[in-house]
């Protein structure tokens, strides 16, 4: 430990506050979800190549069945949460908007719903190229809300020295608590997981980073560390948004990540308490990715838990099941500071949704809010992550001068956290000015 | 299966989806009710011409504001309490008689000219209250600089003489009135102008409670410190800038004071005396004129100190306080584009070449 570590607070600078409304539901346990009659799953749930069909319509699936295959390194394959048959594959309604290609699953409700599709295996035996192999098999990828594909960050990168893997655990979303709920019922498959990364990635150290607003899943993690010291659990000041990746590697580790680099330029592999979860439970026995824990919260559901959801269930019957109110207005898949409010209710819970937000029509949140001019108060100057200055870019975003904004004033290295809208007195929609800005500069380079 | 409780009707919304519940017109609620005491103050030590003064440039403010907004077809923007603010700020900059149509003037100017024509709130360059008062400054010198006495006997039952002019004549003399409402010997100035044409101080304990003569909310420095404490305190303000005000004075001051108490007035006397506090707490703060840099925010207040204090030695005024931020407010977009915060994660030019 380094002297400047003992004057170094367990944070990043700026940041915001917002009430987490985690107590709604950080102290009930995960709870499985029944199955809905027909699941969505489509073929791209992840970053990179969609995957591949491998099934027919007619078909009969056994859960945990793989049901499409990888096409190409980056990008996965996909299982049958569910025995059933295969009614179609046709386009569906996403949640980001374009439609896209789906296996639709008609689920036997008789059926036992064992995962018959597995075998038990050692994971220690497997080589590093080999877990990547198997990670890639599961159909794995972030679940805090990436959808990278998981394996493909478990592949040490050619010429980048690292040094750490950074487990995030901060979960600095208000209202969700899935992260919370893992880290306290399933440590083992956590700290299972962390050790077969670091076998991927050929690393010694392994730092936990858990907001200091879950301290009793800090202690669950402490408590099952190995003694050698080669895993180690940090409390971080509870601060949105803390579980930011850079965030998280300057509050831990004091380094910054270059301007439009990875964590690989400063030495880290970073993954999500979940996404290790995963592969700590699957590996073990060569299972696909077939549910997830989501929590589904705010005042607009009269049951809100974590569950433990088949991909995809229909957002319609999760909402069934979970009694929502008639008041409830906005439906927000992540968490609401960075998640996306969505249009139907026939989209699916897909591999990498961490939380279904249901906020009700009186919400003060919801209020409509007239927008106001800039009166340069600085606020979100001071709530900026990433020391930009959105008072200065959102004028200039009015003035549509985009390539200015990119040249003079970091616009690219926003990521849309929200805490310049978050604060602003004045209401101006900044971070939705950001997103076309930067739209409209990555056609412009690309072109 | 569609039951009933799933016919939502959805709203789409961008994230984030939560909001701080803070709002323009709280912020400027807030900077009014700070300047309240301050008015009182003034109405306290200068009586019933302060109350009108306050009164008329307020109502004037806020007319030119909604006449302004109707003209360029915009709904009016005299709810969002800025203008208040501007009106207030003005009558408190000015001497206690100013004759009560050209205060009505300086806020029409101030308004009309220093905030609409520019767009309106947070699009003026400079602040209102401030160029409404340098144009009358030019307009009527005599007016702005006829100082009448502090605590003046009967100032609740009658009004400083020249208050009551008649629009567009000149102001009766105030002289004689002055020699006669005097507790003890005014000489019609004020404790700056003693100082710079007279060498003669002032009572440091009255320049900090507010007994002495001067503009109509000026003279009180410690009301006015206890107001802007209000202000920063609930982060309404940002309390860097008058503490770089206030620094850059001292450090102006302080070596010529060193070099020659016998000259140059003491960094505390700087202080205390003139438009300083006021304008260092409610003007160079304001929002819309000032950068929103971290370092740029003390730049500009150093930058005010400094040439407020330079305005006094050295120039032909007394008081220097209101050019210093008229031009801190000038020079505010250079010093922003200048002080562009280091981003998180920033590379070197020599890096990004390699």
């Amino acid at each position: 430990m380094d002297l400047l570590s003992l004057f170094r607070r367990n944070t990043f600078e700026h940041g915001v506050h917002p009430e987490d409304h985690k107590d709604l539901t950080n102290r009930l346990p995960i709870r499985r979800l029944a199955f809905a009659p027909q699941l969505l799953l489509p073929l791209s749930q992840h970053r990179g190549a969609p995957s591949r069909a491998l099934v027919a319509p007619g078909q009969e699936v056994v859960r945990g069945e793989p049901i499409a295959q990888a096409q190409g390194f980056v990008s996965v394959p996909l299982h049958a949460p569910a025995t059933g048959v295969i009614k179609a594959i046709e386009l569906i309604h996403t949640a980001e908007g374009p439609k896209t290609e789906a296996i639709l699953l008609d689920v036997y409700q008789g059926a036992s719903q064992e995962v018959l599709y597995q075998a038990p295996r050692d994971p220690f035996a497997l080589s590093p190229e080999e877990i990547v192999q198997a990670v890639q098999d599961t159909g794995l990828v972030g679940q805090g809300g990436a959808a990278f594909p998981s394996h493909v960050k478990l592949k040490a990168p050619q010429g980048r020295h690292l040094d750490t893997l950074v487990v995030n655990g901060c979960e600095c979303e208000p209202y969700l608590t899935c992260d919370h709920r893992v880290m306290l019922e399933q440590t083992p498959d956590l700290l299972l997981g962390i050790r077969v990364a670091l076998r991927a990635l050929g690393l010694e150290r392994a730092m936990i980073a858990v907001e200091d607003n879950k301290l009793d899943a800090l202690e669950a993690v402490r408590r099952l560390l190995p003694t050698d010291g080669s895993i180690t659990a940090h409390a971080l000041e509870t601060k949105y948004p803390q579980g930011a990746e850079k965030m998280v590697i300057e509050a831990l580790l004091g380094r910054q990540v270059p301007s439009g680099g990875l964590p690989a330029d400063v030495g880290v592999a970073m993954f999500n308490v979940g996404t290790l979860t995963q592969i700590g439970a699957l590996l073990p026995r060569s299972q696909g990715l077939i549910e997830r824990v989501v929590t589904v919260s705010g005042l607009g559901v009269q049951r809100p838990g974590n569950y433990r959801v088949p991909v995809g269930t229909p957002l319609r019957f999760l909402l069934q099941q979970v009694g929502a109110k008639a008041q409830a207005n906005e439906v927000i898949l992540g968490g609401p500071m960075m998640g996306m409010a969505v249009a139907s209710l026939d989209v699916p819970v897909t591999k990498a949704m961490s939380g279904v937000v249901v906020l009700e029509s009186d919400h003060a949140d919801l209020a409509p809010r007239k927008v106001q001019p800039c009166i340069r108060c600085a606020r979100c100057v001071e709530a900026c992550p990433m020391h930009l200055n959105p008072s200065t870019l959102g004028l200039l975003a009015n003035k549509r001068q985009y390539a200015l904004m990119a040249e003079r004033y970091n616009l690219m290295d926003c990521f849309e956290c929200g805490c310049c809208s978050y604060v602003c007195p004045s209401n101006i929609p900044l971070v939705q000015y950001f997103r076309i800005a930067k739209a409209v500069t990555r056609e412009q380079q690309a072109a | 299966m569609h039951s009933q409780d799933t016919h939502l009707r959805i709203e789409l919304r961008t994230s984030p989806h939560l909001k701080q519940p803070l709002t323009v017109e709280q912020i400027m609620r807030n900077v009014v009710y700070a300047l309240l005491p301050v008015c009182a103050w003034s109405v306290y030590a200068f009586g019933f011409s302060a109350l009108l003064l306050i009164l008329v440039t307020t109502s004037a403010a806020l007319l030119t504001e909604h006449l302004t907004c109707r003209l360029s077809g915009r709904p009016s923007t005299v709810g969002n309490w800025s203008v208040t603010i501007t009106g207030m700020l003005l009558a408190l900059t000015l001497p206690p008689g100013f004759p009560l149509w050209m205060g009505a003037v300086a806020a029409f100017v101030g308004v009309a000219l220093g905030k609409s024509l520019f767009g309106g709130l947070g699009h003026n360059v400079m602040n209102p209250a401030l160029v409404g008062r340098a144009f009358v400054q030019a307009a009527f010198p005599v007016a702005i600089t006829t100082w009448t006495p502090v605590f003046a006997p009967g100032r609740f039952l009658e009004t400083i003489p020249t208050t009551l002019t008649a629009p567009f004549m000149e102001p009766p003399a105030v002289a004689a009135w002055s020699a006669a409402h005097a507790l003890d010997g005014f000489t019609g100035a004020t404790p700056l102008a003693l100082q710079k044409f007279q060498h003669i101080g002032s009572d440091g304990l009255g320049l900090l409670l507010g007994a002495t003569a001067g503009s109509a909310g000026e003279t009180s420095a410690l009301i006015i410190l206890l107001c802007g404490l209000y202000l920063a305190a609930r982060r309404m303000m940002d309390w860097r800038i008058p503490l770089g005000v206030l620094a850059g004075a001292v450090l102006t001051s302080l070596p010529f004071w060193l070099l020659d108490p016998a000259i140059y007035p003491s960094p505390l006397f700087m202080l205390l005396s003139g438009g300083l506090m006021l304008g260092a707490v409610f003007m160079a703060s304001d929002m819309v004129a000032s950068p929103v840099t971290p370092l740029g925010v003390w730049l500009y207040g150093l930058f005010i100190g400094a040439i407020a204090i330079v305005i006094r030695l050295f120039a032909a005024l007394p008081e220097g306080v209101m050019y210093a931020i008229l031009l801190g407010n000038a020079v505010s977009p250079l010093i922003a584009s200048v002080t562009q915060p280091r981003v998180y994660g920033a590379r070197s030019k020599k890096e990004v070449r390699g």
